[in-house]
């Protein structure tokens, strides 16, 4: 079955073609547009699942050897480059890059994250969407990225990871601008791609040194040479670290990590399962999958290794504390998306990479969940995404408001839930790891995270779904449709009139179709007269089905998701260091982790051993830590360890210590949110330095504006004025000069030469003009007569010899 | 072959063969005409119809100079149509069917240039070719 997955990349691709070629011009209706979307992802998610449990699973599994879609045939030779040096020119290397499919225990992971949490979010949009004009549009898009997110995850080498990597963000680019007719969504995609572009460029030198290095591009032979280089140690820059820098560039920028986070934020201007879908879920833990994807050579820097994960450690705690004072909803998520993925860095960089593609996993569960709620309640308060006009919502909105439970619930680290197996492992990891220094540093930071992490989703709930009914009270959501209307009956551009927070989609236009529910503009417009006491009537109401139906699977998945990484601390219930075999996402990812202790890929039971091990997660550590332990200095979890000389106890203690983090962060957002509100006001009053920082997000988009954007400007100031001086000034000297020199050409040629050849002309049309107008009788007989002499002279001529021997005939007779 | 005979078998008496005489040798000549004579007489016909085109005013009488011009190279066509097919030549009828055609067209050519004469007098008041002159710049 794994034969067919060069189907699944295609098939969103020819929905995305139908809808995007044919959508506009056919009128499809909007189930038709929905149908061949949401279809054309369920057959390829449907083609996943049976290919994944084909390959790992069924009676002749693949796993874990990679299988290439080029070893059937389905692929074609893409880029024939012909021989490139390699090692600086050292020896020669015939470079084929070809297109095929890869099918390892990575790629399959993110496939089904992409396709399932994909179609969810699908069906969810063709509620949410419901009544745009640019339906077909929106699921051109979205089936595109589909195309490009699975190229990035499935193709089997690193150009193949660059055009689905580009791909993404020219599709995170047009669903950010989806709104482009507003000037804060079209200066967001720009800001998104350009953001990116500097990442990229990173990715770009990283690729070329790859392919100058090893010769190649395809994974597998790349990975097979690098394993046998040699370590770098910390502060030694080889060719192995400098590629790992580009690549982690890239990954920044893809993957909103400081300091090219900017963009990740603005990015919620575009629809909200866009958001959910590229700017939570799957795009954005591409710089993950790129990390993972590339550990063998990440695992040879322990420098590169420990700026992971302090960019991952420092993006957590940065990112989570301007969470707790942003009031838009969809910010508060954006900022929560950016700290978890610091979470994943920092496990990455403490050598978990499978912790953190695990994270990915839980996180693509519960934070699109969050997202698609916050889209059922924007979509239900009518376009409102500030939460300060929000509140007791849990009535309203029940389906939303319980599968919103479960996924506040995930992201705090509450312990069965998806999101306290990862966390924990994480926050393990980094207390524990042996592969690079300061990991008791990354530790405690990643603790505080999580603790205002838990912080900022209580204040959420609380200020979304429980408390007093705001909205009631401060009918701002009303004012803000009233000003619209008559904004909009003064012929205003619509978002002149409209509130910095309000809702992420435009209000419609008069007399457009919106929905059973909704009140139109040009409801508003007429009820004006009265008083525009309407608004009263802006009831929040429930989603419809379309909606809350992948919400419930979200939430099912966001609460179960993490039993498929149980750690080796719960090993006294389960009898196994990760239970479930294969299906432990351990167990199933190790054989593409590298192991720098045996300086071969780990085998997949590789857990097992650690049972033996004194405070390793993995087999390989006993060894690592003999190699590292003398340089990497203080090692938290061997300092609690010596002091308990219980393994299982450490253990313990850090999950306490992160579940004691969760319940403080929830109980403390308790008490501000729900049982004192008048917490809030006076804090910020006290810790107003602090306060003013994190509400204006540490002023980075504002330095970035002075210190980047200025720049530019003055330079291209700078460079216009050089061109409009000396570069048009010497063009138009030029111009000036030749202009000057034409004029005397132009008198030479119109006195001098035009006078000789008028003259001449002159001189021969009077000599010969009489005689050809004395020919010109007009009698027709005259021309009969020429046609006749001419007629004869043709004759003699033709006949000239008979002629002559006749006249010669006639003279001899006569003389 | 006699070709005249077929024609009018009233003058039949005319063209018969006597013998020794210079009568009779006159009227074989006029009763076995080569082909140089037909030409001949063809040569005649299409010179005075020239002649007649080029001299006179009346286009009236032009008209009729052409269709003088037209019957010489009908003569011609018929008279090569008799000797080809004396001499045994497959395609010889078609001198014959070019004769017939000349007369069609001669046909369409006298109706229209008729009708070109009436509208020409209607506007100049005049058929004498030298007072009309309109092609003269």
């Amino acid at each position: 079955m794994y034969k067919y997955i060069w189907l699944v990349p295609l098939l969103p691709l020819a929905g995305a073609a139908i809808n995007g070629l044919f959508g506009r011009k056919f009128r499809f209706s909007e189930q038709l547009i929905g149908s061949i979307a949401v279809g054309s992802v369920a057959l390829a998610f449907l083609i996943s699942v049976a290919a994944v449990y084909s390959y790992g699973f069924g009676g002749q599994a693949h796993w874990p050897v990679p299988y290439l879609t080029s070893q059937d045939g389905f692929s074609f030779e893409w880029i024939p480059a012909g021989a490139v040096s390699v090692n600086h020119g050292a020896s020669y290397a015939l470079l084929n890059i070809e297109w095929s499919y890869q099918l390892d225990p990575l790629s399959s992971i993110f496939m089904l994250i992409v396709t399932g949490v994909g179609l969810c979010i699908f069906i969810f949009a063709t509620g949410y969407m419901h009544g745009e004009a640019g339906f077909y549009r929106f699921f051109a898009y979205m089936g595109l990225f589909m195309f490009a997110m699975l190229v990035l995850v499935m193709g089997s080498n690193f150009l193949m990871m660059f055009v689905g990597w580009e791909g993404v963000g020219l599709c995170s680019y047009l669903l950010i601008g989806y709104y482009f007719d507003r000037q804060e969504a079209a200066n967001a995609s720009r800001k998104a791609f350009i953001t990116n572009r500097i990442g990229d460029f990173g990715f770009a030198l990283a690729i070329f040194g790859v392919i100058s290095t090893f010769g190649t591009a395809q994974y597998t032979q790349v990975f097979a040479q690098a394993k046998s280089f040699p370590l770098e140690t910390l502060g030694h820059w080889g060719i192995l670290s400098w590629i790992a820098l580009g690549l982690f560039i890239g990954a920044c920028g893809k993957s909103a990590q400081l300091p090219l986070h900017v963009w990740l934020p603005d990015a919620m201007a575009g629809p909200t399962p866009v958001s959910a879908l590229i700017h939570a879920a799957t795009m954005v833990t591409a710089g993950l999958y790129m990390v993972t994807r590339t550990n063998v050579i990440f695992q040879h820097s322990q420098t590169m290794l420990l700026v992971v994960a302090l960019v991952g450690a420092a993006t957590a705690i940065f990112a989570a504390t301007i969470g707790i004072t942003q009031n838009d909803i969809k910010k508060v998520l954006a900022y929560s998306t950016v700290s978890q993925l610091g979470f994943m860095f920092m496990a990455c960089g403490v050598g978990a990479f499978v912790i953190g593609i695990f994270h990915v996993m839980t996180h693509a569960f519960f934070k699109a969940l969050m997202f698609l709620g916050a889209g059922s309640v924007i979509h239900g308060m009518h376009h409102e995404q500030d939460m300060r006009r929000m509140g007791g919502l849990k009535k309203y909105m029940p389906y939303t408001y319980w599968t919103f439970f479960a996924g506040w619930l995930a992201i705090c680290g509450v312990i069965p839930f998806s999101g306290f197996w990862s966390k924990d492992e994480i926050l393990w990891s980094a207390a524990s790891t042996t592969q690079i220094p300061l990991g008791w540093l990354i530790w405690l930071v990643g603790t505080i995270a999580a603790v205002c992490t838990a912080f900022y989703m209580t204040r959420l709930m609380a200020m979304t779904f429980w408390g007093r009914e705001r909205f009631l009270e401060t009918p701002a959501g009303g004012e803000a449709d009233e000003a619209h209307a008559s904004a909009y009956d003064k012929g205003l551009a619509a978002h002149d009139a409209r509130l910095p927070s309000a809702g992420d989609r435009p209000r419609h236009e008069p007399g457009e179709h919106v929905g059973p529910v909704h009140e139109t503009v040009a409801s508003h417009v007429a009820s004006h007269g009265h008083g525009g006491h309407e608004h009263g009537a802006h009831i929040p109401h429930e989603s419809p089905r379309s909606m809350w139906a992948p919400l419930v699977a979200l939430a099912v998945l966001a609460t179960i998701g993490g039993f498929f990484g149980v750690g080796p601390a719960f090993r006294f219930i389960t009898r196994a260091e990760h239970p479930g075999g294969r299906l432990n996402i351990v167990n199933w990812l190790n054989p593409v982790i590298w192991n720098p202790a045996t300086g071969d890929f780990k085998t997949a039971e590789g857990g097992h051993e650690a049972a033996a091990a004194p405070a390793g997660e993995h087999g390989s550590e006993p060894l690592a830590e003999a190699t590292h332990e003398g340089a990497n200095g203080f090692n938290l979890a061997h300092a609690v360890e010596g002091s308990t000389h219980n393994e299982l106890a450490t253990e313990w203690i850090f999950i306490i210590i992160s579940l004691v983090a969760a319940g403080a962060g929830m109980l403390l957002g308790g008490l501000f949110y729900v049982w004192r509100p008048s917490l809030p006001d006076i804090w910020a009053q006290r810790l107003r330095p602090l306060y003013l920082a994190s509400y204006n997000k540490y002023w980075v988009d504002e330095f970035y504006g002075w210190a980047v954007t200025r720049r530019t400007m003055d330079a291209a100031r700078a460079v216009f004025s050089f061109d409009s001086k000396i570069v048009d000034g010497i063009v138009n000297g030029f111009a000036t000069l030749s202009r000057g020199l034409s004029r005397v050409v132009g008198g030479v040629d119109k006195y001098f030469v035009d006078g000789l050849v008028n003259t001449i002309a002159a001189f021969v049309a009077r000599l010969m003009s009489p005689l050809l107008r004395a020919a010109q009788t007009g009698f027709t007989q005259n021309y009969a007569l020429v046609m006749v002499v001419g007629l004869m002279i043709a004759v003699a001529a033709f006949f000239a010899g008979d002629i002559v021997t006749a006249l010669r005939g006639i003279f001899a007779a006569v003389m | 072959m006699n070709m005249l005979n077929c024609f009018n078998p009233a003058f039949m008496f005319l063209f018969q063969e006597t013998d020794g005489s210079r009568l009779g040798l006159m009227k074989h000549a006029a009763l076995n005409p080569d082909l140089s004579k037909f030409l001949v007489i063809g040569a005649l016909l299409f010179i005075i119809g020239v002649a007649g085109v080029l001299t006179r005013r009346n286009i009236i009488v032009i008209f009729m100079s052409i269709e003088l011009i037209l019957n010489a190279a009908n003569l011609n066509f018929v008279a090569f149509s008799g000797y080809l097919q004396a001499s045994g030549h497959v395609n010889a009828l078609a001198g014959q069917l070019f004769a017939v055609f000349v007369i069609v067209v001669a046909a369409a050519e006298a109706a229209i240039g008729l009708g070109i004469v009436i509208a020409l007098y209607r506007n100049k008041e005049t058929i004498w070719v030298d007072e009309i002159d309109l092609l003269k710049w």
